[in-house]
């Protein structure tokens, strides 16, 4: 808990660019904050970046967790598959998308252009109109995994008996789906939902790592916003970082409250 | 799934399982890319057009890096930070977690809930309060800062995990073994740890993963560069200055390959754990 408090000190103190405390300062920061020029865009960005990779990410989960709950031969290999870009380290996987992005050196324009996709490379990660998309592409791939596992758990706690009631009552498989399993997921899709936006609004090394060669604070979430005012622009801020950390945290402590109402926190008691 | 296998039933299987090839692939095929630049040498990286294969396999770049020095350091920090934190949280959260399943005390509910929100947090919006609380006890560029953090933040899960095991091993087995003469201790160690080791070992292996892979906070604490952890510290294979894609890929698929392996081992256990016993 020390942390969270620490947090909330700094952010009503002023310091020096040494990390030195100069005295309190109290609302100032946040004051301050309000009047950066940076902050509409920071905000626009990470709504986008929230909104779009979990909407994304839950209608692909949808369709991969409908077809890994069929029986089929290799069914075991496509599940470990998906595994690997959960487990691997998310710094490894963003430098990894930074080297297949690369204007040059690519693969990624190599292959579209091989397709006839594209008929001129593209600097996927310096052209102001394509570095949000390809962020955010990389953070639907990363999200995947665990959003189609809820589902499928979700899927296989539906009871078969529920599905062979619809087809005696002449329901046609798409409208079984939509009226059997879309209702009875929507525990499973609730919690995909909302784990989803907490994790998506603290990602940090998508953004770090892929934003890496623009400046100013264009293309940035407020995670990575607050940590560059942190340490690493010439402001070396720590008081107005930590304003914007405490309204990270409010941010995600309303995403959790609004979690623990949907999974209603009494039934986990249970 | 009762129908005969009829034609129309070998048809549904054939094209599910190129769909679920396809996806195999498709999401595979980002590191296929990584282990096949991990295996090029220098001068093909800036090959153009780029090729996916190299033209001179050199599986050598691998040993290059495990005998790289600054490898060796970073290697070294991560082992250390992800054992001793997960050695934290096994001791500190196979107590909590079994006092919890097993005794109604006056905020229990509370204590439950504040744990189940700290795993909502990651150490990400916290980073800058962190960093001042390492300031100010003088703990910055140690191991022992990435510790304590990964630990703390690690213990939630584990806590969870372990609770929803416990509950559901039957009080009479502890019952019968009281009566037998077993303390308290001997019951835990005898009876409940053997039961529940499956939870046990899916605690260890997540709080290890989630250690081994933790960026933001090391990249924050830790500026000694032989002491950062692999994630970090693998980054400066690729900089402005020097663009040693290869070594930078093959120190990253030295990093992912036992982790993916692990991962895969819990995996059944895991999507239960981090959804707290809510979907049934």
């Amino acid at each position: 808990m020390y942390p969270a408090i620490a947090l909330v000190r700094a952010s009503t103190s002023r310091y020096s660019v040494t990390g030195l405390y100069q005295g309190s300062v109290g609302t100032a920061n946040y004051a301050r904050l309000f009047e950066q020029a940076a902050l509409p865009t920071v905000v626009a960005n990470t709504v986008v970046w929230v909104v779009v990779i979990v909407a994304v990410t839950v209608a692909v989960a949808l369709a991969l967790a409908q077809l890994l709950n069929e029986d089929f031969p290799g069914r075991r290999l496509v599940r470990w598959a998906l595994i690997v870009p959960w487990a691997a380290s998310l710094i490894m996987t963003s430098k990894l998308f930074v080297w297949i992005y690369d204007y040059y050196f690519g693969i990624l324009n190599h292959v579209l252009l091989a397709l006839r996709l594209l008929s001129a490379p593209v600097d996927w990660l310096g052209n102001d109109s394509t570095v949000m998309g390809a962020m955010i592409a990389v953070g639907v791939f990363v999200s995947l995994p665990f959003t189609t596992y809820v589902i499928l758990a979700g899927l296989a706690a539906i009871p078969g008996e529920v599905y062979e009631a619809a087809r005696v009552d002449g329901a046609s498989a798409w409208r079984a789906y939509w009226s059997v399993t879309v209702p009875l997921l929507r525990p499973a899709l609730l919690v995909a939902v909302v784990l989803n936006v907490i994790y998506v609004f603290n990602s940090f090394p998508i953004v770090w790592t892929l934003n890496d060669r623009n400046p100013g604070f264009a293309h940035d979430t407020m995670i990575t916003y607050m940590y560059k005012i942190a340490f690493r622009s010439s402001l070396r801020d720590v008081g107005l970082a930590a304003a914007v950390g405490v309204v990270n945290v409010v941010v995600i402590l309303l995403a959790v409250l609004l979690y623990l109402r949907t999974v209603s926190w009494r039934e986990a008691e249970a | 799934m009762s129908a005969p296998p009829g034609s129309r039933a070998i048809g549904r299987r054939v094209v599910l399982a190129g769909a679920g090839l396809t996806v195999a692939v498709l999401v595979l095929a980002p590191y296929l890319v990584m282990i096949c630049t991990a295996l090029k040498p220098e001068s093909e990286l800036r090959a153009t057009p780029p090729r996916l294969t190299p033209i001179e396999w050199r599986p050598g770049i691998v040993l290059e890096v495990l005998g790289d020095p600054s490898f060796q350091g970073w290697l070294t920090a991560s082992l250390v930070v992800a054992l001793a934190s997960t050695a934290i949280v096994v001791l500190a959260a196979t107590p909590a977690a079994y006092y919890t399943a097993r005794h109604r005390f006056p905020g229990r509910s509370a204590f439950l809930l504040l744990v189940l929100v700290t795993q909502m947090f990651s150490p990400t919006a916290l980073v800058v309060g962190l960093y001042r609380e390492f300031f100010e006890l003088g703990l910055v560029d140690t191991y022992a800062a990435l510790i304590l953090t990964n630990a703390a933040f690690n213990l939630a899960f584990a806590v969870w995990i372990l609770r929803a095991f416990f509950a559901a091993i039957p009080r009479e087995i502890e019952e019968a073994a009281a009566v037998d003469g077993c303390g308290r201790i001997r019951v835990l160690v005898r009876i409940v740890l053997p039961l529940s080791l499956p939870a046990i070992v899916t605690a260890v292996i997540f709080a290890f993963i989630a250690a081994w892979n933790e960026y933001i906070v090391a990249l924050t604490l830790m500026t000694d560069p032989a002491r950062k952890p692999l994630p970090v510290g693998i980054t400066a294979y690729v900089t402005a200055y020097v663009q040693h894609w290869n070594h930078l890929f093959a120190a990253s698929v030295l990093a992912i390959v036992p982790v993916v392996v692990l991962f895969a081992a819990i995996e059944r256990h895991l999507v239960g754990g981090l959804m707290a016993g809510s979907v049934k």
